[in-house]
């Protein structure tokens, strides 16, 4: 099953094209990586695929549901994560889930329990009542994604959820991601570090609002006659027009 | 004397440790990295040393000068590019450059050697507003009005945080250029590949660094046994690694996995994973990296 499709999805600012007609499908269960440079269009066709912003032109459907027509529908089958956005601070782990699940619409009667099998399945069990403004760094990220899937959305976007996170705890999201994948949750990542392009089961590479590849790490690695993810982006990349 | 010298320096916010009595010399015209994750101290560090935080303990000296006694020498010679962008965003790039010069009571035209091979990228963008401008050139435009009163030791605070891997690799050109001018740079970044660009960095972690060194000595210190392993079922590869006595710990590494071994043979390990299902096994002996010794370091102290 297809959980977004795009056809000649389009948006411009005035003169601009921030994002070019771009083409693709995204299976159920997929982990999809979303790389190119800083202004390449990334945020852009992020934001109208969570049903955020309006495209100029072309068809987009996300979980099921059409970008254009139904957004509000799209943002309630989602989930979304990013790095700068993450979780209350000043409220404990269990608060956080609670709110979450509310505004996703989870039965009251149904949180409890799930915020209890959720904190044991992390681990976190301990930590129900803590603020979470106390928790390490790693922790807070783990449990960002967790209230991102909480009301088991079909897809989760996630921004550059990694950044500025220890290698160790890096490494450990990633698996929290597998998971996710292996439940059938589709996700969505963008991502800087390269090695993590690897990880994902199909990647495609955005360059001044086109999509200019689109394959496995192994195939585009093998297409482009190289040895790594880097190398790959490098390529496609510096044939930036935009140049800053 | 050091650029920058600094002696067991504390700092406490409430009952957090943020930095837990750090000590470190950075040398004339070196690029010095400091290297660790988000909340290890590294921005504490750099406003202590810019003189806009003060320690609650311990000893500090940039270019010779106190950071306590002498701070308004010290921002007289120094750059400091904060992580967070912080120029004027509704001024126009020429304006902001305009701004940070006449503060340092200089031209744009008398410094303009140094910031000439970054701004002519910007240049063509200069009466647009500083906030219309992509992230790239933000940080361009940020980093010329860091230089623009030729400071001696310039403050790199996570300057490739949030930046694609082209242009993380243009701005490090940059840094070399600077470094030849005789400028030096501490510089600080989440991103471990990084580390081998800096001529010596330390690692730090929850307020103490781990190591200082130059990269390659910091690598060459590495000893555990190391192996790269490989096969068709990555994810349950992982599992499988970790279920086996004799390796110590199994973590993703792009394409590959790393473990770390103890008393085990190449084809010991490989008839453990074919009996387990896995085909297209592939294991070899690799050398450490500055992330694996920056994990196992960490896994040492935590």
């Amino acid at each position: 099953m297809k959980v977004i499709e795009t056809q000649n999805l389009t948006k411009r600012f005035g003169n601009f094209t921030a994002v070019d007609a771009i083409s693709f499908d995204v299976e159920q269960g997929e982990i999809f990586g979303f790389l190119g440079a800083n202004g390449a269009g990334k945020t852009t066709a992020m934001r109208m695929l969570c049903g955020l912003s309006k495209p100029t032109s072309g068809f987009g459907q996300v979980a099921g549901f059409d970008i254009t027509k139904n957004p509000e529908k799209i943002k309630k089958n989602i989930g979304y994560m990013s790095q700068k956005f993450a979780l209350y601070e000043d409220m404990k782990v269990w608060e956080n889930l609670r709110l979450f699940g509310g505004i996703y619409g989870i039965p009251d009667k149904e949180i409890n329990p799930r915020i209890d099998q959720l904190l044991e399945m992390l681990g976190f069990e301990k930590e129900k009542n803590t603020m979470v403004r106390d928790l390490p760094l790693g922790w807070k990220q783990k449990l960002s994604f967790s209230t991102a899937i909480f009301h088991e959305p079909k897809i989760v976007f996630l921004d550059e959820p990694t950044g500025g996170v220890d290698p160790a705890a890096r490494r450990q999201f990633w698996e929290l991601i597998y998971d996710a994948a292996d439940r059938g949750i589709t996700v969505f990542v963008t991502t800087h570090y390269m090695d993590e392009a690897e990880y994902c089961d199909r990647v495609s590479i955005m360059v001044d609002g086109r999509i200019d590849a689109l394959d496995s790490p192994t195939k585009l690695k093998a297409k482009f006659k190289v040895q790594t993810m880097d190398e790959v982006f490098f390529q496609l990349a510096r044939g930036s027009k935009a140049k800053e | 004397m050091n650029a920058i010298s600094v002696q067991d320096i504390k700092r406490n916010y409430g009952k957090v440790e943020a930095l837990k009595g750090l000590s470190f010399e950075v040398e004339k015209g070196e690029i010095f990295g400091i290297i660790g994750p988000d909340g290890a101290g590294k921005t504490t560090l750099f406003r202590i040393l810019t003189t806009l935080l003060l320690a609650d303990s311990g000893t500090a000296s940039v270019d010779g000068s106190d950071v306590v006694k002498d701070y308004k020498e010290i921002r007289k010679k120094v750059g400091y590019m904060p992580g967070r962008f912080s120029l004027y965003q509704d001024l126009s790039v020429e304006e902001n450059l305009n701004v940070f010069a006449s503060i340092f009571n200089t031209t744009i035209e008398e410094n303009y050697h140094l910031i000439k091979d970054i701004y002519q990228q910007i240049e063509p963008f200069k009466k647009r507003r500083a906030g219309a401008l992509s992230g790239g050139m933000k940080q361009k435009l940020a980093l010329c009005c860091t230089l623009i009163h030729e400071p001696v030791v310039l403050f790199l605070d996570e300057p490739t945080t949030g930046v694609d891997p082209v242009s993380r690799k243009e701005l490090w050109a940059m840094l070399k250029k600077l470094k030849k001018e005789g400028i030096t740079i501490l510089v600080s970044t989440p991103y471990m590949d990084e580390a081998s660009l800096c001529d010596r960095i330390a690692l730090i972690q929850d307020g103490a660094f781990m190591k200082i060194d130059t990269p390659e000595s910091i690598v060459a210190a590495y000893k555990q046994v190391l192996w790269s392993v490989k096969s068709a079922e990555m994810s349950k590869l992982l599992n499988d690694l970790r279920g086996h006595t004799e390796i110590k710990s199994s973590f993703a590494f792009g394409e590959t996995h790393h473990v770390t071994i103890g008393n085990l043979k190449k084809e010991q390990l490989e008839m453990y994973l074919k009996d387990k299902g896995h085909t297209d096994v592939w294991i070899e002996p690799i050398k450490a990296g500055i992330e694996d010794c920056f994990m196992e370091l960490s896994s040492a102290t935590s």
